[in-house]
């Protein structure tokens, strides 16, 4: 399945929230996303977690003979797997664009950078060494898979132990488990992927960029580097510029995120082999926090609720009263009418000379309200109103005119009254409450 | 290769060559009547040839095709011959691919694909032989090949390896000191604006050393870009004398 392009209206929404330091994640542009490294119940299998990418890890061994220029070498291998169970854009069974570069990757970041002795994997020279094969698996893609997978591969190196040999004359005996306690291979660093998304032209830069920020980016720098800061890959991808101050600067911000990660590393390491001696639980079984949907657990907001009726009457109280709202309709004229508040209508309105004599009419219409209704009912008996808005009046003549009369007026006063009257009273409250609190606090 | 020493006391490299100086570099343009744009390069005992075809219609799946930019299409092959031992494929391997990429990277960035929408251009570009330098002589190559077929770039795209022994930054590693283990960048430099096309590294190198490294590397790729202005220079002047002023 072919990946779902991004619309339009996200790209533009992702890029404004970058140049506005945003991210949708809520993390600063320099943040990483929270790491977790759960181990399996064999040695050499683990699970990193990076923010939601998930990177299985597995190491195995076996004795195999060796390359005819490296007699005396072990062999490293690794392979990332991106399965359509990560995301549904990848192919199974393809070599991708993507899956070739990540591989070669990671080969160059843990191979090239000699991070695990390989003459120790020697057993008999130019006649058995030990392969060491690394496979990792993508479980859930969330953008910055290199990173994942460069943390998984080390950390199930660290954890791998292979069985124990010994040689005598031509004959080579392996021991199980039980014979002989397996040993760890010897690790002399630990290289760790640190990625780094530029946007518009390298004018921003994001570190750990999620997959819907690396959807949106011009291009990726990852650098490799270990705890003693010594650099061990850089790759730059993606047509993009860089200047080399950028990648004086990347390799900075890389050295403090490696410390970070390395001591995470080395203390979920120590805190499984704790584990194990104990023997206490371990395993993914047990390591796995649920995520399941049908958990009826809700987290508490942490937000507080106590005196929130009261906040919300000040609010209301201090805010200036809505301003009336006509819930009927008002019929300016015959055929026009008037819901709410908006332009005033002008649709009605008289034309100049027969507004004058219009004028005098009316003067003595608007006194009394009571009076001119009877008027109006007898005297546009054959025009067409409608009494039940008390509010308003229609005049005699053939133009009616629109009066707005006391009643209203009235009405409003009585508001205002009554809502200043609310407001002394919940004044008065708030001000007891607060004395109530005070009194409790003390 | 253990013991062997990579730069002496007095301040030579295995090969005769001082730390920051380039090996011999020849060029060639226009070496085949077929492609739209040829070029041949000698980095020392490093030989290269680029052909690129193109911009043309979009051929194979016409699905691959972008709306609103041209196609970069590239490979990257090395003679069965070009090694040490022989080579049994010569392209299709992971190394070669990953080279492929790279090489597709470093044009897209520094072709105008803007100007030809859904079109395709191709490179071809096939190492003679290795000896050192490999994806920096592609490039150069290639340069010179998609000038030759006269499609705009920004810039001249430049490329160099350095690496570091001894405290000294080396520009430009031959196949022994490459060997030797010791840290190697190669850098796809936009001589004029300074902007780098690629970067890649392998190896250890402290941070520390990273400024120096990447500097070493810049000149050298400078160097390159006087050497390829000059034999484009002349190029074109061959061709507008043999048109007849």
């Amino acid at each position: 399945m072919k990946e779902t392009p991004l619309s339009n209206c996200e790209r533009r929404f992702l890029l404004r929230a970058i140049e506005e330091r945003k991210r949708l994640d809520g993390r600063q542009s320099y943040d990483y996303r929270n790491v977790r490294i759960s181990f399996g119940a064999d040695y050499g299998c683990c699970i990193v977690e990076l923010g939601r990418t998930k990177v299985l890890g597995q190491v195995s061994c076996e004795l195999v003979s060796p390359k005819l220029n490296r007699a005396t070498e072990g062999i490293l291998f690794f392979n990332l797997e991106l399965s359509p169970m990560a995301s549904p854009a990848f192919e199974p069974g393809r070599q991708s664009e993507l899956l070739v570069k990540l591989n070669r990757l990671l080969e160059r970041c843990l191979r090239n950078s000699k991070c695990i002795d390989t003459e120790s994997l020697c057993v008999v020279a130019g006649v058995k060494v030990w392969q060491i094969r690394v496979d990792l698996h993508l479980l859930n893609h969330d953008g910055n898979i290199i990173d994942a997978a460069s943390i998984a591969a080390i950390v199930a190196l660290c954890h791998f132990r292979r069985p124990d040999v010994s040689v005598q004359g031509d004959e080579v005996t392996l021991y199980t488990p039980e014979e002989r306690d397996p040993v760890p291979l010897s690790i002399h660093h630990m290289p760790i992927c640190v990625s780094f998304a530029f946007f518009q032209q390298g004018t921003y830069l994001l570190v750990d960029p999620s997959e819907r920020e690396e959807r949106v980016m011009d291009g990726l720098l990852v650098i490799a580097m270990n705890k003693h800061r010594e650099i061990c890959t850089i790759q730059s991808s993606g047509g993009i510029m860089l200047l080399k101050d950028q990648v004086l600067r990347c390799s900075k911000i890389t050295g403090v995120k490696v410390a970070e990660i390395t001591e995470l590393i080395q203390k979920a390491l120590e805190n499984d082999r704790k584990v194990r001696k104990e023997g206490g639980k371990f395993g993914f079984a047990e390591s796995i926090p649920n995520q399941k949907i049908s958990a009826f657990k809700m987290e508490r907001a942490p937000v507080d609720t106590n005196d929130v009726e009261e906040q919300a009457e000040e609010i209301i109280t201090k805010a200036d009263p809505p301003s009336e709202v006509f819930a009927k309709p008002i019929l300016q004229t015959p055929g026009t009418a008037q819901i709410g508040e908006g332009i005033e209508n002008s649709w009605g309105d008289l034309e100049e000379s027969e507004r004058e004599e219009q004028e005098e009419d009316n003067s003595d219409d608007a006194t009394t309200s009571g009076v001119q209704k009877m008027e109006t009912e007898e005297i546009s008996g054959v025009s067409k109103t409608k009494k039940e808005a008390d509010t308003i009046i229609l005049s005699d003549s053939e133009e009616e005119v629109v009066v707005v009369l006391e009643p209203e007026e009235t009405r409003k006063k009585t508001r205002t009254h009554t809502s200043a009257k609310q407001e002394n009273s919940s004044s008065k409250k708030t001000f007891n409450k607060k004395r109530k609190k005070k009194r409790t606090t003390h | 290769m253990a013991g062997l020493e990579l730069l002496s006391d007095e301040g030579y490299r295995v090969d005769g060559r001082r730390a920051g100086e380039l090996r011999k570099v020849r060029a060639r343009m226009g070496v085949f009547a077929q492609a739209d744009g040829s070029a041949y390069i000698e980095q020392g005992n490093t030989k290269v040839l680029a052909v690129v075809y193109g911009p043309h219609e979009m051929r194979g799946s016409r699905s691959k095709a972008l709306h609103d930019r041209a196609l970069v299409n590239c490979q990257y092959s090395m003679a069965t011959f070009s090694t040490g031992e022989r080579k049994r494929r010569p392209h299709g391997d992971r190394k070669s691919s990953e080279m492929t990429l790279h090489l597709k990277q470093t044009f897209e960035a520094a072709i105008l694909t803007q100007l030809y929408p859904r079109s395709q251009i191709d490179i071809y570009v096939q190492v003679l032989q290795a000896d050192g330098g490999n994806y920096c002589a592609s490039v150069n190559a290639a340069t010179l090949a998609t000038i030759d077929a006269g499609i705009p770039m920004r810039d001249y795209v430049c490329a160099s390896s350095a690496g570091f022994i001894e405290d000294t930054p080396l520009a430009d590693l031959n196949y022994v000191e490459e060997a030797a283990g010791g840290p190697q960048v190669a850098l796809a430099l936009l001589p004029k604006s300074d902007q780098i096309a690629l970067l890649e590294m392998n190896s250890r190198l402290h941070e520390d050393h990273l400024d120096q490294v990447i500097e070493a590397a810049i000149k050298a790729c400078k160097d390159i870009y006087t050497v390829l202005d000059q034999v484009v220079r002349e190029h074109v002047h061959e061709v507008t004398t043999l048109l007849g002023e």
